[in-house]
């Protein structure tokens, strides 16, 4: 076991880019990964993937063949680690279409992994689907309805899936929750080539992510998918975001890539001094849900 | 004291713009993944017209899988405008592809034979289809795939032969306007001489698109950018469009849904193929 609040915390992101619907074949490529990050003299303590990361995000009907039931996604990864015969535990973060007794989730979920057993942190089911233009998500899928928040050695995290994060409320709410790390696996088409350098779609993660983290001061792990499914490319871009909004690396927009930082929870109690903005959202927070609720009342 | 003002007008009118470099880092990924990856083949076949659409996907595949994994097909028939062969060599000599010329005309009179009566456009057509076969067997027969070269500006006013233009099943300009398309040539520093001339089918003499269409490529991109953005007919006046120029492609927009689409499949029962049965196209 990990001990509790270490300030320092190793993270690997691995930014997959899966064959669609080829689910051995892209776990036997995570296990790649997972041996490369095993080998590593200071190997990580947490590794992240992206949204539906070992199928392809665009799966339409195929959703029910591939969807799996958590218990089981959480062996199979646990499984691809073991194999590396590393000697340290580790956690891992992996989002993936669930089947829950018949209904079918986006869900990504947070396991612990040693040498020779597992435990499921912590499953979120994605809040947000998007269902408009290119996105068909709640044609097939359920959503969920908490934003839960869980212990983690690094303190108290949240899981946020893609669209989850647009919604300035939904993050804010795992802030006031007590996460200091948000976890954000994500798939992402890239959009709008009349932006100046990136796509507008990318620009405007960049921004959203960066917003929330200096909001809040918290640390973002963003785990983007990456490839091309029937002409909609997904752009990766996985970022790490530090509690001042900075983005301190990014990956590849179009090729699976490695992604590793040290996280310090030190740095989060220095943002949150410099700007405590946080602190001053939950001393008024009482009054701003009574006059939500109030709204929400009158509006009926 | 006189404030400095700041405003910006209703809408400046103009074609949209493009980040060329975005898009045609996007566009050459996207060949080599659904090509090389997704479908495991190694060599790009192309019509080259001696046209600017044609003469952008050969640029965009040869950086994506090399000169010598692209061939170029020169498709002419007896009434072509020779000085189209000679554009489509520029851009092949200028991007170093194979360029082979296989005259469709007995190809095409074959068929005529028997139905000389057919007027420009059944002729068009028959011309477009015999391109088609021809990219398609080139593609088996150099284990390749047929790129397509078609706009997001012709797809959407239906300026283009159905299963003919639109047959390949990869396409990278398809959501490009044709003023966008212009844009990614200028990048790609392809020859000033395709650039500049006005695009045409090359059906018949003296013919352009622009004429044809009745409206130039930036205003048609102007209004259709527009109009996908959700502005109505009646703001597009206010905004200063031409009522001319709109309604013309309304009128083609709204006439030409069907181009966009497979063939319409009548519905019987509850696992209908791509109505209830619902899979993507890379699964």
């Amino acid at each position: 076991m990990l001990p509790d609040s270490r300030p320092r915390l190793r993270v690997a992101i691995v930014q997959t880019k899966p064959a669609k619907g080829r689910f051995a074949e892209n776990l036997a490529d995570v296990g790649d990964a997972f041996a490369q990050l095993a080998a590593w003299e200071t190997p990580p303590n947490l590794i992240v993937l992206p949204e539906a990361a070992l199928t392809g995000y665009f799966l339409e009907g195929a959703v029910y063949d591939l969807a799996r039931d958590a218990e089981q996604f959480a062996l199979e990864l646990a499984t691809s680690w073991q194999a590396t015969n590393a000697a340290h535990p580790v956690d891992i973060v992996c989002g993936f279409y669930e089947n829950a007794s018949g209904t079918y989730f986006n869900s990504a979920l947070y396991i612990r992994v040693t040498t020779d057993a597992h435990t499921i942190l912590h499953v979120h089911r994605k809040i947000f689907l998007p269902t408009y233009g290119v996105f068909d998500e709640e044609r097939f899928l359920s959503r969920g309805r908490d934003v839960g928040v869980f212990a983690t050695p690094f303190g108290t995290a949240a899981i946020l899936i893609c669209e989850d994060v647009w919604h300035s409320l939904v993050p804010t709410i795992a802030a006031v929750k007590g996460a200091r790390l948000l976890i954000v696996p994500s798939a992402s088409p890239g959009r709008g080539v009349d932006g100046d350098g990136d796509f507008v779609s990318v620009e405007r993660w960049k921004q959203t992510l960066s917003m929330l983290a200096s909001e809040h001061g918290i640390y973002i792990l963003y785990a983007g998918l990456a490839g091309f499914e029937g002409g909609k490319g997904m752009t990766g871009n996985s970022c790490i975001v530090d509690p001042h909004g900075r983005i301190v690396v990014q990956g590849d927009q179009t090729e699976a890539c490695i992604l590793a930082v040290d996280l310090d929870a030190r740095e989060i109690d220095r943002a949150r001094a410099q700007f405590p903005l946080l602190g001053d959202l939950s001393s008024v927070l009482t009054d701003l849900v009574n006059d939500l609720s109030s709204s929400l009342h009158t509006a009926r | 004291m006189i404030y400095p003002v700041h405003s910006i007008p209703l809408d400046d009118c103009r074609p949209p713009r493009l980040d060329a470099a975005v898009a045609t880092k996007w566009l050459t990924a996207f060949l080599r993944d659904e090509l090389v990856v997704r479908r495991n083949l190694g060599h790009a076949v192309i019509g080259l017209s001696g046209g600017i659409d044609s003469a952008v996907t050969t640029a965009l595949c040869v950086r994506a899988l090399g000169a010598d994994h692209v061939s170029c097909f020169a498709l002419p028939y007896r009434t072509s405008n020779p000085a189209s062969r000679a554009d489509a060599q520029l851009v092949a000599d200028s991007l170093g592809v194979s360029l082979r010329t296989i005259d469709i005309s007995a190809a095409v009179d074959g068929y005529l034979q028997v139905e000389a009566d057919a007027d420009t456009r059944r002729r068009g057509n028959i011309m477009a289809r015999m391109r088609m076969i021809i990219l398609f067997d080139q593609s088996a027969k150099l284990s390749g795939l047929p790129i397509g070269t078609g706009n997001k500006t012709e797809r959407l006013l239906g300026y283009f032969t159905w299963h003919a233009d639109d047959a390949p099943p990869l396409n990278p300009l398809g959501d490009l306007f044709k003023t966008q398309v212009w844009e990614l040539a200028r990048f790609l520093r392809l020859p000033a001489q395709v650039i500049d001339k006005a695009p045409s089918a090359d059906l018949e003499a003296g013919q352009t698109d622009e004429g044809d269409l009745g409206l130039s490529y930036p205003r048609a991109d102007a209004i259709l950018s527009r109009m996908l953005d959700g502005v109505g007919d009646a703001e597009l006046l206010e905004r200063g469009f031409d009522a001319d120029d709109v309604a013309i492609v309304r009128r083609r927009v709204d006439g030409t849904h069907w181009k966009r689409h497979l063939p319409t499949t009548a519905m019987l029962t509850n696992t209908a193929i791509n109505e209830f049965y619902l899979r993507p196209v890379d699964y």
